[in-house]
């Protein structure tokens, strides 16, 4: 049998069997080192104590609050999809025509970026241009992006629909150069042996190890998308965010469990539709 | 395999005639919907404003630059709020996760009937519904503060941590929890000494990540009010102080850099 080397590391050495030996089993303790253990301890628990003592809470607003509350989960049991339908199928469509937009215009994007970003297939300058843009796309948050586009842009869903793709670049890109990076090279060198060019190569060597995994990114991405969209409204940049967020104002909770019904049965309706594809792909 | 025969002469395809073209079929249908979806969002924009926002681009950066420094010294207590939110957040989170994970994981729960879809529900309508969205929602519950940003990020990392946690559960080695069954153990014992040290090191990786994510949820929740670094962004935005907002933005891009840096390491440490 084959013993990985970690596991032999694992193992206690000879001296440490006989100390061991004759005495009471004790579970081993997740953080070897004693003080590193204490002193780990000992600041959690400082700084849990000064964490809790700065939180300010109303109690009695909070204990106000609790009737409110029930209200709205009470609400989820008679959602209100008809008083505010327009408004809603509306916002809905918009959401999801932003989703398919961002996720169609950001994966045609983040191709190139993402074939750019590995380091097995691209020249260094191109790989830090590359690895660059993906950090600057991943540093921002996408409200903070859509805050930003809606003051360039104006209101409406086309800044919604940048954001979106913005953020779209940094998460498959990095992803994809993963993918590209843990490749087999002995295929791709197979390929490039028989004298293909550059983008044969790619297409031959390169695209069929990834594309499974490309795939199911790529949907697991506008599932993201879609959730995304939901908040864009808030700051005014298309979708269903701004219908959510009035309904919320005007405390009209059973409008707003219709809303959080909807999202929350798109967001299954695509992750059912993931596991199908990702199974017929894989 | 497929051949084509061409002048007498066979070469290989990929596809049959049949299936190419109902790829091509799909293709279309798919640019078709993307240019009609393409069509909704450029019906409703303002074209002129799209024009011309290289020059308020311009205009904008003209005035948020130099970032007011002095401001810095007014966003020691929102940073602390922003942080205290993602930790506290995270540890209420994962108090909740861990039961759920147990209940949801097929090879754990006490019965795969009844309470796997329960657990299951909570998961998906918990991982559905941003941060954001849970924050106005306990905003208008339990009015605004740092307590509704804690309630928020919290029951936001409920669904995404059990997510994990139960696949890790899921993907342990039976042979271990075998043995610890063969000695006679409990219920409680098995779980003690067969299943959690088996998924401890995916739990605390799980712990690091969402706390990372959390980080960054956090700095924007004060834009509907739940406090933290976004109350002070949201007021600047408002009343249009671009310096003091571009030197906000620079702190939270610290902050975002700083938590992910963190965050790697203690999973280059654990793992």
């Amino acid at each position: 049998m084959v013993m990985s080397v970690d596991h032999v590391q694992n193992l206690p050495s000879h001296s440490e069997l006989k100390y061991m030996l004759g005495r009471r089993w004790r579970k081993p303790r997740f953080i070897k080192r004693s003080w590193l253990r204490w002193l780990l301890g000992v600041g959690a628990l400082i700084y849990l104590i000064a964490a809790v003592m700065t939180v300010e809470v109303n109690w009695s607003r909070v204990y106000e609050g609790l009737d409110r509350g029930w209200k709205f989960v009470s609400a989820f049991t008679s959602p209100d999809f008809v008083s505010r339908g327009s408004d809603i199928w509306e916002g809905m469509l918009e959401s999801l025509i932003m989703t398919v937009t961002a996720s169609v215009v950001g994966i045609a994007i983040s191709i190139p970026i993402g074939l750019g970003a590995a380091r097995n297939i691209s020249p260094l300058p191109v790989y830090l241009i590359c690895r660059g843009i993906v950090a600057i796309s991943r540093a921002l948050q996408e409200i903070i992006v859509a805050i930003l586009l809606v003051a360039i842009f104006g209101f409406g869903p086309l800044a919604g629909f940048l954001t979106l793709s913005f953020a779209t670049i940094g998460f498959l890109s990095k992803l994809l150069a993963e993918e590209i990076e843990a490749m087999s090279r002995v295929q791709a060198e197979a390929v490039r042996a028989t004298g293909a060019s550059w983008l044969q190569w790619i297409n031959y060597g390169v695209q069929p190890q990834v594309m499974p995994r490309l795939i199911g990114l790529s949907i697991y991405r506008m599932d993201i998308n879609f959730r995304e969209s939901a908040i864009l409204g808030l700051v005014g940049a298309g979708g269903i965010g701004a219908t959510l967020n009035t309904a919320f104002d005007r405390y009209e909770y059973d409008t707003a469990a219709a809303i959080l019904i909807l999202i929350i049965v798109i967001v299954m309706a695509f992750e059912y539709l993931s596991g199908v594809i990702r199974a017929r792909v894989q | 395999m497929v051949t084509l025969q061409k002048e007498g002469v066979m070469s290989w395809r990929r596809r049959t005639t049949g299936r190419a073209l109902l790829g091509w079929f799909g293709w279309l249908m798919g640019v078709a919907l993307f240019m009609y979806c393409w069509q909704q969002i450029s019906a409703s924009t303002t074209w002129f404003f799209v024009w011309d926002a290289p020059r308020v681009a311009e205009d904008i950066w003209s005035r948020a630059t130099p970032p007011r420094w002095e401001y810095i010294a007014k966003l020691g207590r929102p940073i602390w709020d922003t942080l205290n939110i993602a930790t506290l957040g995270t540890l209420i989170a994962l108090c909740f996760a861990v039961p759920v994970a147990f209940l949801a994981a097929r090879n754990t729960t006490p019965s795969a009937l009844f309470i796997r879809p329960i657990a299951l529900l909570i998961i998906v309508s918990s991982r559905s519904i941003n941060s954001l969205i849970w924050a106005l929602l306990l905003i208008a519950i339990i009015g605004p503060g740092v307590f509704a940003g804690i309630a928020a990020i919290a029951i936001r990392s409920i669904g995404f941590c059990a997510k994990l946690l139960y696949e890790a559960i899921e993907e342990i080695d039976e042979t271990q929890v075998e043995a610890i069954v063969a000695t006679g153990a409990s219920r409680w014992q098995v779980m003690a000494y067969g299943i959690v040290p088996q998924i401890m090191p995916a739990f605390a990786g799980i712990a690091v990540f969402r706390w990372d994510i959390n980080i960054r949820e956090s700095t924007v929740l004060g834009l509907v009010g739940a406090g933290g670094i976004g109350l002070q962004l949201s007021a600047s935005l408002n009343v249009l102080a671009w310096p003091q907002v571009s030197l906000i933005l620079l702190v939270i891009l610290a902050a975002v850099v700083l938590g992910e840096w963190v965050s790697a390491k203690i999973r280059g440490a654990i793992i």
